[in-house]
């Protein structure tokens, strides 16, 4: 069942693929609008995601099930499909890579703050819970509980992940720079807290997603090599948008990308893939700079 | 005298609500900002004292912190906890016009977006400056910023978009309320923004500091 560490023992680096809402967007999804829904209104047109990145030579592809929880679904009164929205995403992808990348199911934050009492600890391990087991019957290879904030919340969705499924799990959170000059999540967490914490909820895999381009998390992944033995994760993002000519506009190239990914290596992230922003272009390019890398060990 | 206040500001500013609160744990066991208010007012200090050089100061301490990232979201949330526990004790003063209010402001995140972390603390700072804050919620309308400020009849509107698709709607919310209120301020803000967009779709007020708004705030009702 452990497929991913098998793959990342064979190969020693590891390429996932890139963004999934941009590309959503470029499809004609409108801010606002459901992206998990698609799964089920829109499925081939999802597939095309999946199908473009394991063409670009991602190894690991994730599902468009990001927001599969009870809080984000429950904007679009779409609580009770959580299951069939988050099985249909983990199909999508299975078909579209046609078994040349591993499926790694997304999970991300719930957005709401546990401490403000909106919400209770059971409540959201029970979301969580649904939301890997039917990634997991959909074809998920393992666990990305990514773009996370809090502790707290993310012990509650590994133990969610733990308790109901048999998959391997990857856990990533967002950082931002302080004035200082040091990384913290938005809840003041650093890579250290997180992996004096985390760790030992039982993950196989930690590391960074989202933040503010791909330099930046060389630093963080310094930070958490320091602390921890498990492999490191990065999905970077390719810079903060900006607007150009009424279009968004990401400012990092997938030449620039493909410049930065050595440093990554050497840092010593060991699964390199992108966040917001990122295309097949920029995953082709970390794939072939990974590829050299590759044959150099 | 003084001490109760700074006592109360200090509550504030560290997120102790009331005594039964463990948090902080080095305050374990002594009153918080709940009790020290009541304790406050029935020792006869003026409620707009107690509100002013106590729970106002304690939010203004948190929100500097907050800016230079020495506080987090959890902080500020804690401390808006302690500073809205203690307000059930002002608040009847506000009700029989023994203190008023700075004035009101609507708030919400701009159609299309679902962020409301950062708007709920841009909330929090100013109402913990002394204001009213209706806040309508995320995903609004222009029709709904209009429509509410009909009903509400603010002094200002405040509007927060965090992705950069979303913030490009608030050109168009920001010209349907003026088109209806031509003097109303409208303040806006969001981590994709720039004072350069802000001028571009004619927002009267932006910063990426909550706590540059609410002086902002203070100054158009002094200047009223
Ligand atoms: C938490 C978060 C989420 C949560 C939101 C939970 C919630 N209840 O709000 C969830 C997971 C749901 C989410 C979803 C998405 N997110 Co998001 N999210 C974030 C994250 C990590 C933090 C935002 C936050 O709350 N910060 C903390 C608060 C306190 O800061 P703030 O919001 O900036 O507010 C401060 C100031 O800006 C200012 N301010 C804010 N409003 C106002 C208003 C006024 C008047 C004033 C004066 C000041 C002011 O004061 C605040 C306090 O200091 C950011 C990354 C980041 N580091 O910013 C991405 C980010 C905002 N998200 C992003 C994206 C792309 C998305 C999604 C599209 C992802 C997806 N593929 O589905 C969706 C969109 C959903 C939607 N339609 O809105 C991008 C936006 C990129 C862009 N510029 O367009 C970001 C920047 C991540 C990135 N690096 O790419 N997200």
């Amino acid at each position: 069942m452990n497929r991913l560490s098998e793959l990342l023992g064979i190969k020693k680096l590891l390429v996932c693929d890139g963004a999934w809402g941009t590309m959503l967007q470029n499809k004609g999804l409108k801010p606002g609008e459901c992206p998990e829904l698609l799964n089920l209104t829109y499925p081939k047109l999802v597939k095309e995601i999946p199908e473009a990145y394991s063409k670009a030579g991602a190894e690991l592809v994730k599902t468009n099930s990001f927001g599969g929880n009870k809080y984000r679904l429950s904007h679009y009164s779409l609580e009770r499909k959580i299951f069939e929205i988050n099985k249909t995403a983990a199909e999508i992808s299975k078909d579209g890579v046609k078994d040349k990348a591993l499926i790694l199911g997304s999970i991300g934050p719930s957005g709401v703050i546990l401490m403000m009492g909106d919400t209770s600890e059971e409540e959201m391990y029970e979301t969580y819970s649904i939301q890997a087991s039917a990634l997991e019957a959909g074809g998920a290879d393992a666990l990305l509980i990514e773009t996370f904030s809090d502790i707290q919340e993310a012990i509650i969705a590994i133990k969610a992940a733990k308790d109901n499924t048999n998959l391997e799990i990857i856990s990533t959170f967002t950082f931002e720079k302080t004035i200082d000059g040091d990384f913290k999540t938005m809840m003041g967490y650093t890579p250290t807290q997180i992996c004096e914490e985390v760790e030992k909820a039982g993950i196989g895999y930690i590391g960074t997603n989202c933040g503010n381009g791909f330099e930046a998390m060389a630093y963080i992944i310094k930070e958490f090599k320091e602390k921890s033995e498990l492999p490191l994760v990065v999905n970077a993002n390719a810079g903060l948008p900006t607007i150009r000519d009424k279009g968004i506009y990401y400012p990092e190239t997938p030449e620039y990308v493909s410049s930065i990914i050595s440093k990554l290596v050497e840092a010593g992230a060991s699964i390199i893939g992108g966040c917001c922003g990122t295309t097949p272009q920029h995953i082709n390019e970390i794939r072939r700079v990974i590829d050299i890398m590759r044959s150099k060990c | 005298m003084e001490n109760i206040l700074e006592k109360i500001a200090l509550c504030v500013e560290r997120g102790k609500v009331n005594k039964a609160s463990l948090f902080p744990a080095d305050l374990k066991g002594e009153e918080g900002a709940d009790e020290l208010t009541l304790k406050a007012i029935n020792s006869g200090i003026h409620p707009s004292e107690i509100l002013n050089a106590g729970l106002i100061e304690g939010m203004r301490r948190i929100g500097e912190k907050f800016r230079l990232n020495k506080a987090f979201v959890p902080d500020v949330l804690i401390s808006a906890k302690a500073m809205n526990t203690a307000m059930i004790h002002i608040k009847p003063f506000f009700l029989s016009n023994e203190i008023k209010s700075k004035g009101k402001v609507l708030i919400g995140t701009v159609m299309g977006d679902l962020h409301d972390i950062g708007k709920n603390i841009v909330g929090m700072i100013i109402r913990g400056g002394g204001w009213e804050v209706i806040d309508v919620g995320v995903d609004v309308t222009p029709k709904k910023f209009v429509e509410t400020a009909r009903t509400e009849k603010p002094d200002a509107i405040c509007l927060s978009a965090l992705l950069t698709t979303t913030m490009l709607n608030m050109e168009n919310i920001v010209t349907e309320i003026k088109g209806v209120f031509p003097k109303m301020p409208v303040l806006v803000g969001g981590a994709p923004l720039t004072m350069e967009y802000a001028k571009s779709i004619n927002a009267d007020f932006y910063s990426p500091d909550p706590q540059k708004a609410l002086d902002f705030l203070n100054n158009i009702k002094h200047t009223k």
